[in-house]
């Protein structure tokens, strides 16, 4: 461990594609600029994309609409299956259609400043650009917003901005717009222009002469380890938090394209950066596979509390007000219940601490709504909240009618992610990361509702036009076949790793490593850091690793629909990454967003940024598995939002 | 459109659909006539003629009963095929059953095939029994409908042939009429309670209707 | 609870398969109905034997994944989706039978998995409205309804699941077919493409050798999303109405 914490600082990373000039010009600056591809020869390019949520999705068909062929990627059943159709809350948009003071500029500037000073300025910008377009292309094909009477598209406020700028599709919002794109995506696999592949699993990268030019996937039904070549390769695989194990993404999504792509070359961008959601139905034991997310927007009406006093047990409704700490409301007078997602997470976890915690292993909080209840109605309650309620009732069996909510933060997004230039290419050239990939838009803490605009800016909007721009400068690539050196030691290696995993027959199984690596991060590189736990997780973790190849047990064999085998082979990425995550967060002596340092924080207790040290996004660039990695920064300049504390007391 | 019709399983349903409803239409007239038997066989007899006769003197005699006739046997030949094919294509969609299975849907729905298969036997034993004769008990005599109907219930096998078929016909008629509804995509949420009634007046009245002959005749109002 | 399950087990496509019986101990009440599979495939591994293959992943009931015939009921017992399925309805002692979609059309790769990309081509036929990115006129400009918009969303709630072809006797995927039509047909941006729409979309139903309706109602009794069987009715009516004006064309 000693020597991967030593790792040394290289070369600042700077964006070559950055557009200068005034920031409202920017996007269509560097759209001008950029060559195109013409269109009669597009059908000569084959570009990869690995994924088909709403970045992955929306960029399949879009490209295929402007004349590339499509090869793309997901291991689910169906494109339709992408874990972004689990979104439930909304889409941000500069429409202004309340009338309420919103603009391009505001959402620019509340997603800087949720971010914690920590994304560029010119990227968000022209995601707040492009989120306008983004709804006009969904309604278009066919997305049922929520609508008024009169037949326009309703709005709701979220996750405590002052302005009304959420489209939402009742609490279905992210399976809309993936449904939108999927349907999209299958418009252009009917018309030839997409090749799909299903049920099959990026494994590794291909990378010649410095160039992205294909991929290594395996048929999960058959087993069989295929190569696929093209003159461009997207990354649209999402985010990494299953790292942790428990957390709020699907079960199969998982790190493995994007960390083989670190491992090729492309710098790893951010990755201690991980957002916590305060509003999630907290574990009931060991055997707990997967959380799940309340909305937000319960937030608006729900009061947080936890007895007064430590290890009270009584139910709820018998512990009475006086006994009862709105901690919340009581340290944030101001924002109470409506603080963002970083603070209310930490907040609840304190409180937890402190031995007030709700539920089993006490580890939950209330979220009540008797008063609301009281104040609007039992119906109005139910007509704006109802298929939340009786999802929480689902799983708990609790009325919360009835009973309070319990709540507790849950590991919900990866900000962190693949490092990109303006034009979304990593730095691998021909490699390209978007959607919850990339590390790109959120910088230290994601804004509600942003997710979705994000992936889908990137994957109908950016990539479509800054990838001609690399396909242009790169117009007659060597074709690259099964018998390139390159691509034999790649195969190799894939097959050596994928064979030691099923010959180690030990006596563990793959969920149980991945458990334990998982409750190792989140106590260490979860909601709160420290150099001492993060220096414990990085003891640890090289040693689980160790562990792993030689007690791993893998049943069946790699020629079969094998699912043990395609866990395992997601732990071993994970195993790596977790080690990056903790030592970028113990690099980083700061608090941010999501990032906090106990280390780091003002005399009451908030995160406390250090501008002038860390002021950068951190790429890391990868040297070998054990060995310290090297880190690249790149200076981020705030030209029109001026980065200040955040303070919501 | 015709061939789009053919070739689609909705298009065969629609079929079906409308050669049942037609099917239908003329059982209500033929329910409503068979009930005169109770005013005697003299009005009986008068009826039956008059079927003959309908029409004239633009039709000659017997057209527009073979016209009906030939509607209906048209009407029963696609009703029959189309079922015929589309239970052949829903075996095959389903060729293996679940090893917990459990009684799925209402009895009247489960029984449309077994219930189509029985009232098909019927019609042919019907049509050689009162029609042709060559089935019938006892002297079948041509133009004499009250009687050959009174010797056909005076025995148990007519009794009881008739009888089960005519409940097979109601639950058929229960399950299909409001099917055939949904087919035709008249079908609503608002209307459901209403066509379900509907196709149950239906079917009960229907089914009372043809059995109040044979009970007429065992009971000895009808002679 | 210690539960008795039998679980079909099938190698691969081409195998025969056979129900084969295990008993698991310890589950907890809160546990959902796949997390205690999760057990039964730990102890499998432990002894050496191959774990239950089943297709699963958001766990949380939207991403359509699950799809096992629990009992003789698609999803189990109650009207959700698998992974959404508690053990509370379950009592200690059960015998728990657990069977893959059956349909012609849906092919079983292995154990409890089953192809369901026949669904996917339905969509790839007609299930979309053709709108290039970047052609779409202004959001507002064409205002909808909001009887029409709640309309399209109740069905475009549909998960893909296949429930409702694994519960009908027949094996139709009529109930998911018109879901999407529904969506789609009743939206103004769907209605250029209204009628080649329902009459592509049913061609390729049929293509893909699902069965036909009967009316007997299991696909909305299963459905975990609550799409009613007049979804049908009103497909019936488009059908019939496309294939009119093509007629007439």
């Amino acid at each position: 461990m000693t020597e991967y914490v030593n790792y040394a600082t290289g070369e600042p990373v700077v964006d070559p594609k950055a557009p200068s000039g005034p920031i409202a010009e920017r996007w269509d600056k560097r759209r001008f600029e950029a060559k195109l591809v013409n269109p009669a020869n597009r059908r000569k390019h084959t570009i990869i994309v690995v994924g088909t949520g709403l970045a992955g999705g929306s960029a399949g068909a879009t490209l295929a609409e402007q004349g590339y062929h499509v090869v793309q990627f997901c291991y689910q059943d169906s494109p339709r299956r992408a874990h972004s159709i689990a979104a439930q809350g909304g889409i941000n948009a500069a429409k202004n259609y309340r009338n309420d003071g919103d603009s391009i500029h505001r959402l620019f500037y509340d997603t800087v400043k949720g971010g914690d000073f920590r994304a560029r300025e010119s990227n968000v910008h022209r995601l707040a650009q492009i989120s306008v377009e983004i709804i006009d292309q969904c309604v278009a094909q066919g997305v049922p917003f929520a609508r008024e009477y009169g037949g326009l598209l309703d709005t709701r406020s979220f996750g405590g901005v002052q302005v009304s700028r959420t489209f939402y599709a009742r609490g279905q919002t992210g399976q809309q717009l993936l449904l939108g794109a999927y349907q999209a995506l299958s418009r252009q696999i009917a018309a030839g222009n997409v090749e799909m592949h299903p049920r099959t699993e990026m494994l590794d990268l291909i990378v010649v002469d410095g160039r992205a030019r294909g991929i290594v996937a395996r048929d999960l039904i058959t087993g069989r380890i295929d190569t696929y070549f093209a003159d461009a390769v997207v990354l649209a695989s999402g985010g990494y938090g299953n790292v942790f194990y428990l957390s709020t993404n699907a079960m199969n999504s998982n790190a493995t394209a994007a960390w083989r792509a670190h491992r090729r070359g492309a710098y790893f961008a951010n990755p201690c950066f991980t957002q916590i959601h305060p509003t999630c139905i907290p574990r009931t034991g060991d055997h707990q596979s997967k959380l799940t997310l309340m909305s937000e927007s319960l937030r608006n009406d729900g009061r947080i509390w936890v007895p007064r006093a430590k290890g009270d047990t009584r139910p709820p409704n018998q512990i009475p007000e006086d006994e009862r700490d709105y901690y919340l409301e009581r340290i944030y007078p101001s924002f109470g219940n409506l603080v963002p997602r970083d603070i209310a997470s930490r907040a609840a976890k304190n409180v937890c601490d402190e031995g007030k915690g709700v539920g089993p292993g006490g580890q939950g909080v209330y979220l009540d709504f008797a008063d609301a209840i009281r104040r609007m109605g039992r119906s109005a309650v139910e007509a704006k909240y109802g298929n939340l309620f009786d999802m929480y009732q689902r799983i708990t069996d609790e009325d919360p009618y009835e009973v309070p909510m319990r709540i507790y933060p849950a590991v919900h997004y990866t900000m962190g992610g693949l490092w990109v230039d303006y034009d979304l290419q990593t730095t691998v050239p021909g490699l390209f990361a978007i959607g919850e990939a990339n590390f790109s838009d959120h910088g230290a803490n994601r804004l509600g509702a942003s997710a979705l605009m994000q992936g889908l800016a990137d994957g109908y909007f950016v990539l479509p036009a800054t990838i001609n721009d690399y396909l242009a400068r790169n117009p007659h690539q060597e074709p690259v076949t099964d018998e390139h050196p390159v691509v034999q030691e790649v195969l190799a290696e894939t097959e050596d790793r994928l064979n030691l995993l099923l010959s180690v027959a030990g006596d563990r199984t793959p969920d149980s490593f991945h458990r334990e690596l998982g409750e190792l991060m989140w106590e260490f590189c979860g909601m709160a850091r420290t150099d001492a736990g993060l220096h414990k997780a990085l003891e640890r973790i090289p040693q689980i690793r160790e562990e792993f190849w030689r007690r791993i047990k893998v049943p069946g064999s790699g020629e079969e629909f094998n699912q043990s085998l395609e866990k395992a082979n997601r732990i071993v990425d994970y195993l790596e990454l977790a080690e990056l995550m903790c030592l970028d967060a113990l690099h980083r002596a700061e608090s941010c967003g999501g990032h906090f340092r106990e280390e780091s924080q003002t005399p009451d207790g908030e995160a406390a940024r250090r501008d002038e040290e860390f002021g950068y996004a951190a790429a890391w660039e990868f040297t070998g598995t054990s060995t310290a990695p090297v880190l690249h920064k790149e200076d981020l300049v705030f030209e029109y939002v001026h980065p200040t504390q955040r303070s919501y007391a | 459109m015709a061939r789009t019709m053919w070739d689609s399983s909705v298009g065969k349903k629609t079929v079906m659909a409308v050669s049942g409803m037609i099917m239908l239409l003329y059982l209500v007239a033929h329910m409503i006539g068979n009930l005169k038997i109770y005013f005697g066989a003299g009005e009986f007899n008068h009826y039956a003629h008059w079927l003959r006769t309908v029409g004239e003197p633009f039709m000659h005699y017997e057209w527009t009963l073979w016209l009906i006739r030939i509607v209906l046997v048209v009407a029963v030949v696609a009703h029959a095929t189309s079922a015929y094919q589309l239970s052949r294509r829903d075996i095959k969609a389903r060729p293996r059953k679940y090893v917990h299975a459990r009684p799925r849907a209402s009895y009247a729905t489960r029984t449309m095939r077994w219930g189509g298969i029985i009232l098909g036997l019927f019609i042919v034993w019907h049509i050689l029994d009162l029609t042709t004769g060559t089935v019938h008990s006892g002297g079948f005599q041509e133009g004499h409908p009250y009687q050959n109907v009174v010797d056909t219930f005076s025995t148990w096998y007519g009794n009881v042939i008739y009888i089960v078929a005519m409940l097979a016909l109601g639950l058929h008629i229960r399950h299909g009429f409001w099917s055939a509804a949904q087919t035709l995509g008249v079908g609503s949420r608002a209307r459901d309670r209403a066509l379900k009634t509907v196709a149950d007046v239906l079917a009960l009245l229907l089914t009372a209707g043809f059995i109040a002959v044979p009970v007429g005749v065992m009971t000895g109002v009808v002679s | 609870m210690k539960l008795t399950l039998r679980v079909w087990r099938q190698k691969n496509a081409d195998a025969d398969g056979a129900m084969s019986t295990y008993e698991v101990d310890g589950i907890s009440t809160d546990m959902s109905f796949l997390e205690m599979l999760d057990v039964l495939n730990e102890q499998l591994i432990l002894s050496g034997e191959d774990p239950v293959a089943f297709d699963h992943d958001c766990r949380e009931g939207i991403c359509g994944a699950c799809s096992l015939v629990i009992n003789g009921d698609a999803h189990g017992p109650e009207r959700t989706t698998t992974c959404q399925l508690h053990m509370r309805s379950f009592k200690d002692g059960d015998t728990i039978d657990i069977e893959p979609w059956r349909a012609a059309a849906f092919p079983v790769i292995k154990d409890l998995v089953v192809d369901r990309s026949a669904f996917d081509r339905i969509i790839r036929s007609g299930g979309y409205i053709t709108a290039p990115t970047g052609s779409a006129p202004e959001a507002h400009a064409t205002p909808v309804p909001k009887a029409d918009a709640d309309f399209a969303f109740e069905h475009a709630e549909c998960i893909g699941c296949g429930a409702c072809v694994a519960a009908c006797p027949n094996g139709a995927a009529m109930l998911f077919t018109s879901a999407k039509i529904n969506h789609l047909n009743v939206l103004p941006q769907g209605a250029p493409e209204r009628e080649t729409r329902v009459l592509d979309m049913v061609a390729q139903m049929d293509a893909e050798g699902f069965g036909g309706c009967t009316l007997t109602g299991e696909c909305a009794t299963a459905c975990p999303k609550g799409i009613p069987l007049v979804s049908i009715t009103r497909m019936n009516k488009e059908w019939l109405r496309a294939t009119r004006k093509a007629g007439k064309r």
